[in-house]
């Protein structure tokens, strides 16, 4: 008896073990308050250039934690300068764990200006870090908007569908009809969660101002929304150019295609006369493929990641557009309902 | 390391003579407390490096700070001075304009090890600020404090250091501020996104008029004593709402309204060409 029991409880730990853990799907990310203002001071410092920082944490079940965080030096175009880079990352992950912080890279941050932040560049980083950590978020801040009165924070994740076909770098339609993916599955936005300490909640509450009204309820409150929105608009409009041009270059492979292919069914035809005349003549047929004749050769299909990309972009302003004009609907009816009174 | 020999002293300012004023960004504050939360077990106290810069009018700007390992016993103090220059080398990498402006320590009050610390600060500063935090909330709340030195010395014999209290100001810059609200709860769900941070900004108005109507009715009603001042200011906001003609008024509230609708409409629009053009692009079938 005891021993059956013992076999069965070997068996099932084997069994355990063999199968492969799943990783439970990222679902939250929560940061602390610390990182947050970290990251909102680094950017507003410099902006508007374009700064990029490392995230430090712990990967926790389905819960990816933000504790800490360092803005990484503006780099220069220069090759030597980026031993020098690596040296300060290295610094710093040193310096951090001597004062016990958690020194886990688990992503990093970077700002941007109006939310344009779709590109190549950064597919490429998120794959580079991929390959070394399981789980990494990006975080991206918009500087900009926070004189609107909004904290633009968002955490972002390659979805993994679109991490399998960056890999094999085959953009191809088929490829992206068989696996129905879209530009919508891109990227993943993640929600965040902020937490802080109770000692550091103790003091802000301390602190706080007196006043019920802040410098945040003027901006929100103002009504000028006129240059954001005209940048904006610009941004858009130079997207959709970008976009027609893709498009283009689609229309172009097209017709070409179509082309080559009535030059294949042409000069076939030409041969199939020939063989009947040869045929006839009692010589051999010739083969009725060439594949040293030009007309043969494949005409490659320009990748779509760019066009994906674009299209991320645009449906980003106009999501933007609509909450700044959600904005300004409610100003104009508050002053219109203050004028009346 | 050595032992300390100096007394230190501490006085509260009756009449400070220097208007330096210490300004402090709330994120010096997190950062302290954070490394006090991460603190090694079997010290008390955490010490650490104030960067920031000192402004033109006199008032030391603290913009950050980070947390320097040390060892604390009853008459010795060692700081890890390598440790804080790598670090402050690698922050100024980041962003050459701040400097040593001083350091903290948690707890309240001054110690005597303190007073070796800040000599050791003023080797590398001219005039340091030391801030003290307590985190223990010994006072029944988290006292924040600055000091500045002064050596009282008889002759050529150096006495004592004197730390002198100065007069701390906090400061938020606007986009924190859009957070603040997060920042003081232990934990919240998710960030309050653009519209729901409208409505908590209307309910303070709202509410900000109703408190002035309560006074104003209180005044007229002989509850509560009138002050002129305060009429002047609630006439002079009344009086700043632009006079127009309810035509002129109206005219440009509409246009507003349809240049925010058009938009509006513009955006759907990309939208759904969006969608479209990525339906043909991958649908198309050749061969």
């Amino acid at each position: 008896m005891a021993n059956n029991s013992g076999n069965t409880v070997a068996r099932s730990f084997l069994q355990v073990a063999s199968t492969e853990e799943v990783a439970p799907s990222l679902r939250v990310v929560q940061i602390e308050g610390l990182v947050i203002l970290k990251i909102i001071k680094h950017c507003k410092e410099f902006s508007p250039a374009l700064v990029t920082g490392q995230l430090l944490g712990l990967d926790v079940g389905s819960v990816l934690e933000v504790t800490n965080c360092f803005p990484f030096p503006i780099r220069e175009e220069d090759e030597e300068i980026e031993a020098d880079g690596a040296n300060y990352q290295l610094e710093m992950m040193r310096c951090l764990r001597e004062v016990n912080v958690d020194n886990n890279t688990v992503g990093w941050y970077q700002s941007t200006l109006l939310g344009s932040f779709q590109t190549v560049e950064l597919i490429e980083t998120f794959m580079n870090y991929q390959e070394n950590i399981r789980r990494c978020v990006c975080i991206i801040y918009d500087p900009s908007r926070s004189n609107q009165g909004v904290l633009a924070l968002k955490a972002l994740k390659l979805s993994d569908a679109f991490m399998e076909l960056y890999r094999s770098n085959n953009f191809t339609g088929e490829k992206l009809r068989e696996r129905n993916l879209s530009w919508v599955d891109i990227f993943e936005e993640i929600p965040i969660k902020v937490s802080n300490s109770a000692l550091i909640s103790a003091f802000m509450t301390e602190l706080e101002a007196d006043s019920p009204i802040t410098q945040c309820d003027y901006d929100r409150l103002q009504l000028s929304t006129n240059p954001f929105m005209e940048r904006n608009v610009e941004f858009l409009i130079e997207c959709m150019d970008e976009l027609s041009m893709e498009q283009q270059k689609f229309q172009f492979y097209y017709r070409n295609l179509s082309r080559q292919q009535a030059q294949q069914q042409a000069w076939l035809q030409k041969r199939r006369s020939e063989n009947m005349a040869r045929k006839a003549a009692g010589e051999d047929p010739l083969p009725e493929e060439d594949p040293s004749n030009p007309i043969f050769k494949p005409i490659p299909e320009p990748s779509r990641l760019d066009s994906f990309l674009i299209t991320n972009q645009i449906a980003n302003f106009c999501n933007q557009i609509n909450g700044v004009s959600g904005q300004s609907f409610n100003r104009l009816y508050l002053m219109k309902a203050l004028q009346d009174s | 390391m050595a032992a300390s020999e100096h007394t230190a002293l501490q006085f509260t300012p009756v009449l400070s003579s220097s208007s330096l004023l210490a300004k402090v960004h709330p994120l010096v504050i997190f950062n302290i407390c954070d490394c006090y939360v991460r603190r090694p077990d079997q010290a008390e106290r955490v010490i650490g490096t104030l960067l920031g810069s000192v402004l033109p009018d006199g008032t030391v700007d603290i913009r950050n700070s980070y947390a320097v390992p040390h060892n604390e016993s009853s008459d010795q103090v060692a700081l890890d001075i390598d440790y804080h220059h790598n670090m402050l080398l690698s922050h100024q990498k980041v962003n050459p304009k701040e400097a040593i402006v001083g350091w903290y320590s948690t707890g309240l009050g001054v110690t005597g090890g303190s007073a070796l610390i800040h000599e050791f600060y003023s080797r590398e500063v001219p005039n340091p600020i030391h801030l003290t935090v307590d985190t223990g909330f010994r006072n029944g709340e988290g006292t924040i404090k600055a000091y500045v030195s002064v050596n009282l010395s008889l002759g050529d014999c150096q006495l004592a250091v004197q730390f002198q209290e100065i007069p701390v100001d906090f400061r938020m810059v606007e986009a924190e501020q859009v957070g603040f609200d997060i920042l003081k709860t232990p934990m919240v769900d998710k960030i309050p996104s653009d519209l729901e941070g409208m409505e908590a900004s209307m309910q303070r108005l709202l509410a900000l008029i109703d408190d002035v109507h309560k006074y104003v009715d209180d005044v007229v009603e002989g509850h509560t004593a009138s002050d002129s001042s305060i009429g002047r200011f609630i006439s002079e906001t009344v009086a700043s709402l632009p006079k127009l003609l309810p035509s002129a008024f109206d005219k440009l509230v509409n246009d507003n309204l349809q240049d925010h609708l058009l938009l509006l409409y513009l955006s759907s629009i990309t939208r759904t060409q969006l969608s479209l053009a990525e339906k043909l692009n991958t649908a198309a079938q050749i061969l």
